[in-house]
């Protein structure tokens, strides 16, 4: 029947290398979401230009970030992008290919909270005399920005989670990484992933109150 | 002095407006009545060049509004409207509403634009409101603060595009008597509205638009009193 023997013990010992585990999470993470947010702004730019070209490039980008495997985004950086020659670290082919995604899911979320600004508020500042790009800059944006805020923070928290496909490339240093290895060792493998899991949700759990503590600052509306 | 000469204006293939002729003096208060459809609302847009026009012209103040030289930007200090839907910005304060465009378009001071903000909320009775968000506001509050929104700008001419048309009718009235209260410190409107008695008390004439053309003006008492045009008379007819 039950016979198995928890260990946990062994697991708590390694607290404090997989905590260092998960700060490099965390740093991936939050990287990953500058460049993404970077990204996705030039996207979003790309769409509206009215370009063909870009505007294509920006829909194919954002179709194959959505519609396909994360796994897949980041194995492609790294092994992919191996085969041109072009060699990234396991490290920068994860940071490579989450900010993939996150441009991908964030762009379309700008697209929908640019939508949700009715055109009358552009009008109501051009009647003011405000140039469309004062009118864009003080009066959309700052409503957009509330109505993509929430989003955004779960992608936030999808790109934390998503950290751990690093593995399959060979990532090492961050949470799932050393959790990986200290789990090859010790064949504890319940007592490691669970304990790896309670980080995991823990981190992402913060950043989620985090950011509502900010919406409920920045938007007092 | 606005002066609107022969303009034509389609939406499509609907002709909106057939040719508009009309003069509006400095210190003027002309109101535009007429049925939905008739393109009264699409003058005023037309007249700060928010619509363009596919003929004719419109001069304010000897300025074409629809020349490529125009300094459009420039042009709507002077020339204000406020819409049916008042287009309150949700994300700023009620002070901080008018202090926007003074602030970003004039480049005056954060004190001198508070000064002004201030001064004109409480000419239309919102002295109270200053830090509230407008959602929490009632229509007519709201659509009194779009219009201070406009003055802040202190411009020389002020269109009213419906402004009451959107509001529950016990809110009509504040909202009418801010705009008493502009008339009678001689500030040159052009209203179009469909309060006939408001009309016929504020109005050095009225003008009547029917399917895109004007059909009759006259000073209130002679265009209520004794209407020429048989449109008019149906349309007067229908609204007593």
């Amino acid at each position: 029947m039950f016979s198995y023997t928890f260990h946990w013990n062994q697991a708590l010992k390694a607290l404090p290398q997989m905590l260092d585990g998960a700060l490099i999470t965390l740093q991936v993470a939050l990287l990953s979401m500058v460049i993404g947010l970077a990204l996705a702004l030039a996207l979003t730019a790309c769409r509206l230009s009215g370009n063909r070209v870009l505007g294509g490039i920006a829909t194919t980008w954002i179709e194959i970030a959505r519609n396909t495997p994360a796994l897949f985004q980041i194995y492609m950086a790294h092994f992919g992008l191996g085969n041109f020659g072009i060699h990234l670290s396991p490290y920068t082919a994860l940071l490579v290919g989450i900010a993939f995604n996150n441009a991908g899911y964030l762009a379309e979320n700008f697209r929908g909270a640019l939508k949700a600004i009715p055109d009358t508020q552009t009008r109501a500042g051009r009647s003011l005399g405000m140039t469309p790009v004062q009118a864009f800059r003080y009066i959309v944006l700052p409503q957009m920005l509330r109505v993509a805020f929430l989003p955004a923070t779960n992608q936030m928290v999808w790109a934390i989670l998503m950290t751990s496909l690093g593995v399959t490339v060979g990532m090492n240093s961050d949470l799932a990484g050393v959790t990986q290895e200290l789990n090859a060792r010790s064949f504890r493998t319940f007592e490691f992933f669970a304990l790896a899991a309670v980080i995991y949700y823990v981190i992402a759990k913060a950043v989620t109150l985090a950011a509502r503590v900010l919406a409920s600052r920045l938007f007092r509306y | 002095m606005i002066e609107i000469q022969n303009v034509r204006k389609s939406f499509g293939s609907l002709e909106v407006l057939k040719g508009i002729d009309l003069t509006v003096e400095k210190g003027e208060v002309v109101t535009v009545i007429g049925g939905s459809g008739s393109g009264k609302s699409t003058l005023l847009t037309c007249i700060n060049g928010l619509e363009p026009i596919d003929a004719g012209r419109i001069m304010v103040d000897g300025t074409e509004v629809h020349a490529k030289t125009t300094d459009l930007n420039k042009l709507r200090r002077k020339v204000g409207i406020v819409f049916q839907q008042w287009n309150a910005f949700p994300h700023l304060t009620v002070l901080e509403n008018i202090m926007l465009a003074p602030r970003k378009v004039l480049g005056l001071s954060k004190e001198k634009a508070e000064e002004i903000a201030v001064k004109q909320l409480t000419h239309v009775g919102l002295g109270e409101k200053l830090s509230v968000y407008p959602t929490r506001m009632s229509g007519g509050q709201q659509q009194r603060m779009a219009i201070a929104r406009a003055l802040a700008m202190s411009p020389e001419y002020m269109l009213f595009d419906e402004v009451t048309s959107a509001l529950d009718p016990q809110l009509v009235g504040e909202v009418l008597d801010t705009l008493r209260m502009l008339a009678s410190e001689g500030m040159t409107m052009i209203c179009v509205t469909h309060e006939m008695k408001f009309a016929r008390e504020v109005s050095d004439r009225v003008a009547f638009f029917h399917k895109g053309v004007m059909a009759e003006i006259a000073p209130p008492e002679a265009l209520f009193g004794t209407p020429k045009d048989p449109e008019l008379q149906k349309f007067l007819a229908a609204t007593h």
